[in-house]
C-alpha cells in the first residue's frame, strides 16, 4: 500500500499531499475571505483550464515530440458534450457526467485522428492536426439542432468552483507526471529525442505516439468541459487557432519538457493577461512582441527542460534528462 | 454547362490568388523549413498598401501594385533579418512560434491603426469595370486581370528562378544548405532574397484581392495563408510548379464546394484534402520520396 502511495505522489508523499493540500486550502480561504474576488476568480478559472490545456499538450508536443496545433479542437468537443449534457440535466451527476463523456469523446476522435495523421512528422502534423481542428469547428457551424450553430449554446448551468478546478487540475497533473515516470513516458521521451534510434530499440513508436495524443486529447475534453461549465457560453469561433496557439504558447514559455515550466507559464501569462486588460488596445501587440522576444532570446523556454520540485532550492534536480529538441 | 463554365473561371480567378500565396510559401519552405506563418500576413499589409495607394493618393490601380509589391518586399525581407535570421540554428519549433509571434504583430498592429472594420476598395473604373458576356456566363475585367497578372509574375519567377544566378543560388542552397555555403554561396543572401520575391507576390495577390473582393480587414490573411499552404503542399512543398497548379487546384475546389454543395463546407473539405494528401502522399503531387538515412 505504502509503496503504491510511494509511486503516485512521488518519493516525498507528505511533502505532495501537503503542498496539494496547502494550496487547495489556502485560495479556497482566499475565496472565502473575498480576497480573490469574482473578477478575480475569472482568472484563477482560466489558470486552471489553461494548465490542463498546457501540461497535456505538453505531453504530446514537449516529452513526445509531436508538433501538435489542434488542441482547441480536443477542447471544443469536450465543451459542447459538457454543456449539450449538463442543459439536459442540470444536476451535479449531470456535470461529472458531462465532464466524463467529453474527455471520452475527445479521447476517441483524438485516437482516430491520431492514428493515420501521426504517421507524419514535424510541421507536416502541426498542419493536419490544425486542418482536423478546423473540421471540428465546421461541424459544430453546421450541426444546428444539436449545437445551434454559430450562435453557439448559452445558458450552461455553472457547476465549476474552486474545489472542481483543484482536482480535476491537481488530478491532470499528477496523472502526467506519472504517465512520464513510467516505462511509458520514457518510450514517449525517446521518440522525442530520436525515433528512428527509438524505434530501433525496440519502442512501438506509433503506439506510445498515439497513446500520447489521445491522452492528450482526453485532457483537452477535460479543461473543455471545464471551460463551458464555468463560462456558461460556448460558440465554435471560441475553440479556433487561435486558441491552440495560446496554449502553444504557455507550453512553449514554459519550456517544452517542463511540467513545472506550463503550470509556471499558465499563471505568469493569465497574470498578465489580466492586468494588460487596462491597456485592451496595444494588449495583443504587446503580447506578441513578448512572443517574438521570448523565442529570440530565450528559445527553451523559462525553465527549459527542468522541473521545479519540492526541493528544488536544495539541490536544481533534473527529473527528465535531454535537452528537449524536435 | 454554363454555370460550369462560370464556376471554372471564378476557380480559377481565386486560384491565382491561392497560387501566388503559395508561391512564397513554397520557396521559403524549400530554403529554410520554415512555415511562414506571416506570409498570409504580408499578403493582408498587401491589401492595405494597395488600398491607401488607391483611396489616399489616387493612384490607378498597376501604380498601387507596383508600390505594395516594393513595401511586400521590404517587409518580408525587415522580418527574415530580425525575426528568424537569429534562429538560424535553433529548433524548428522555435522559429514556428516566432513565425506565429510575427504573425499576431503584423495582425495587430494593423488593427490598432486601422480598426478592426472592413474597408472597402475603390469601385474600379474606365477598363477594369468592363464586362465580357458570353452566353448566361459573365468575365469581368477583374478577373481577367487577376489570372493575366498571376500569369505574367509566375512566368517572370521562373525566368528568375531558373535562368539568374541568384536564382540558381536559391536552388543550390534549398539542395544542400552546408554544400552550397561551401561552394561560396551568400547564404543570408539567397535567403533575403527568397523572402523578397516570396512577398512581393505576396503583395500583388493582396491588392488583387483587394480589386476582386472590394472588401479587406486585418484579420483577412490567417484563411488564405493556410490554404495557400495546403495549396503548397498539395504540389509538393519547395517545389514551385507544384504551388502553382496546388494554388489552382485548391481554388477550383473550393469554387465547386460552394457553389455545388454548401458555402459552409468550403473550409473543412480544403483541409479535409489536405490531410488525405498527407496520408496518401505526403511528399505532395510533383514531390519525390526522401528515404530518410540515420
Amino acid at each position: 500500500m505504502k509503496e503504491k502511495r510511494k509511486k503516485i505522489f512521488g518519493q516525498n508523499i507528505t511533502k505532495t499531499i501537503l503542498a496539494l493540500t496547502l494550496t487547495y486550502v489556502i485560495i479556497q480561504l482566499l475565496v472565502y475571505t473575498n480576497i480573490i474576488n469574482s473578477y478575480l476568480q475569472i482568472t484563477l478559472a482560466t489558470i486552471c483550464i489553461n494548465i490542463i490545456l498546457a501540461v497535456s499538450l505538453n505531453l504530446i508536443t514537449g516529452f513526445t515530440g509531436q508538433f501538435s496545433l489542434g488542441h482547441a479542437g480536443f477542447m471544443s468537443i469536450g465543451a459542447y458534450a459538457c454543456a449539450i449534457i449538463t442543459l439536459k440535466n442540470p444536476t451535479t451527476t449531470g456535470f461529472v457526467l458531462g465532464v466524463l463523456t467529453g474527455a471520452v469523446a475527445a479521447a476517441i476522435v483524438g485516437f482516430l485522428v491520431g492514428l493515420p495523421t501521426l504517421r507524419l512528422q514535424g510541421d507536416y502534423l502541426a498542419i493536419a492536426t490544425l486542418g482536423m481542428s478546423e473540421i471540428i469547428k465546421v461541424v459544430f457551424i453546421n450541426l444546428d439542432k444539436i449545437t445551434n450553430g454559430a450562435a453557439g449554446l448559452s445558458g450552461i448551468p455553472q457547476f465549476v468552483n474552486w474545489t472542481w478546478l483543484f482536482v480535476f487540475t491537481a488530478g491532470t497533473i499528477l496523472v502526467i507526471f506519472n504517465l512520464l515516470r513510467s516505462s511509458h513516458g520514457r518510450a514517449c521521451i525517446s521518440i522525442r529525442e530520436d525515433e528512428i534510434a527509438a524505434s530501433a530499440m525496440g519502442i512501438n513508436t506509433t503506439r506510445y505516439k498515439v497513446i500520447a495524443f489521445t491522452f492528450g486529447a482526453f485532457c483537452a475534453g477535460i479543461a473543455g468541459a471545464l471551460y463551458a461549465s464555468y463560462f456558461y457560453f460556448i460558440e465554435p469561433g471560441l475553440f479556433g487557432f487561435q486558441r491552440s496557439i495560446d496554449v502553444l504558447v504557455i507550453v512553449v514559455f514554459g519550456g517544452l519538457g517542463s511540467i513545472s515550466g506550463s503550470v509556471l507559464a499558465a499563471i505568469l501569462l493569465a497574470v498578465i493577461s489580466t492586468y494588460l486588460q487596462a491597456l485592451s488596445e496595444i494588449r495583443m501587440i504587446l503580447y506578441s512582441l513578448l512572443l517574438i522576444i521570448i523565442m529570440l532570446f530565450r528559445p527553451q523556454g523559462l525553465l527549459g527542460s527542468k522541473e521545479i520540485s519540492l526541493n528544488f532550492f536544495k539541490k536544481r534536480g533534473k527529473l527528465f534528462p535531454g535537452k528537449g529538441r524536435i | 454547362m454554363e454555370q460550369f463554365l462560370q464556376q471554372v473561371v471564378n476557380g480559377l480567378s481565386l486560384g491565382s490568388i491561392y497560387a501566388l500565396i503559395a508561391l512564397g510559401y513554397t520557396m521559403v519552405y524549400g530554403i529554410i523549413k520554415l512555415i511562414n506563418f506571416a506570409h498570409g500576413d504580408v499578403y493582408m499589409i498587401g491589401a492595405y498598401v494597395g488600398f491607401f495607394c488607391m483611396t489616399t493618393f489616387n493612384l490607378g490601380v498597376f501604380p498601387s501594385l507596383l508600390i505594395a509589391m516594393v513595401l511586400c518586399t521590404l517587409l518580408g525581407v525587415t522580418i527574415e533579418k530580425v525575426a528568424y535570421k537569429r534562429l538560424r540554428n535553433a529548433t524548428r519549433i522555435a522559429v514556428l512560434i516566432t513565425a506565429i509571434g510575427v504573425s499576431l504583430f503584423l495582425e495587430n498592429v494593423v488593427m490598432f491603426f486601422m480598426k478592426a472594420g472592413v474597408r472597402s476598395y475603390p469601385a474600379m473604373t474606365g477598363f477594369i469595370a468592363k464586362k465580357f458576356k458570353l452566353g448566361t456566363m459573365v468575365i469581368t475585367m477583374q478577373q481577367v486581370l487577376i489570372m493575366v497578372i498571376t500569369i505574367v509574375l509566375m512566368v517572370l519567377l521562373q525566368y528568375i528562378v531558373k535562368k539568374t544566378k541568384i536564382g540558381k543560388a536559391m536552388r543550390a542552397v534549398s539542395l544542400d544548405r552546408d554544400a552550397a555555403e561551401l561552394m561560396g554561396i551568400n547564404i543570408d543572401t539567397t535567403i533575403s532574397f527568397t523572402f523578397a520575391i516570396g512577398s512581393s507576390l505576396a503583395g500583388a495577390a493582396g491588392v488583387l484581392v483587394g480589386i476582386y473582393y472590394n472588401s479587406i480587414n486585418p484579420l483577412m490573411g490567417t484563411m488564405p495563408g493556410l490554404k495557400a499552404f495546403i495549396a503548397a503542399v498539395f504540389g509538393g512543398i519547395g517545389i514551385i510548379p507544384g504551388a502553382m497548379v496546388g494554388g489552382y487546384f485548391i481554388g477550383m475546389v473550393e469554387v465547386f464546394v460552394a457553389g455545388y454543395l454548401n458555402s459552409m463546407y468550403r473550409d473543412a473539405v480544403v483541409f479535409a484534402i489536405l490531410i488525405l494528401i498527407l496520408i496518401i502522399k505526403p511528399a505532395g503531387l510533383f514531390g519525390k520520396n526522401v528515404r530518410e538515412k540515420v
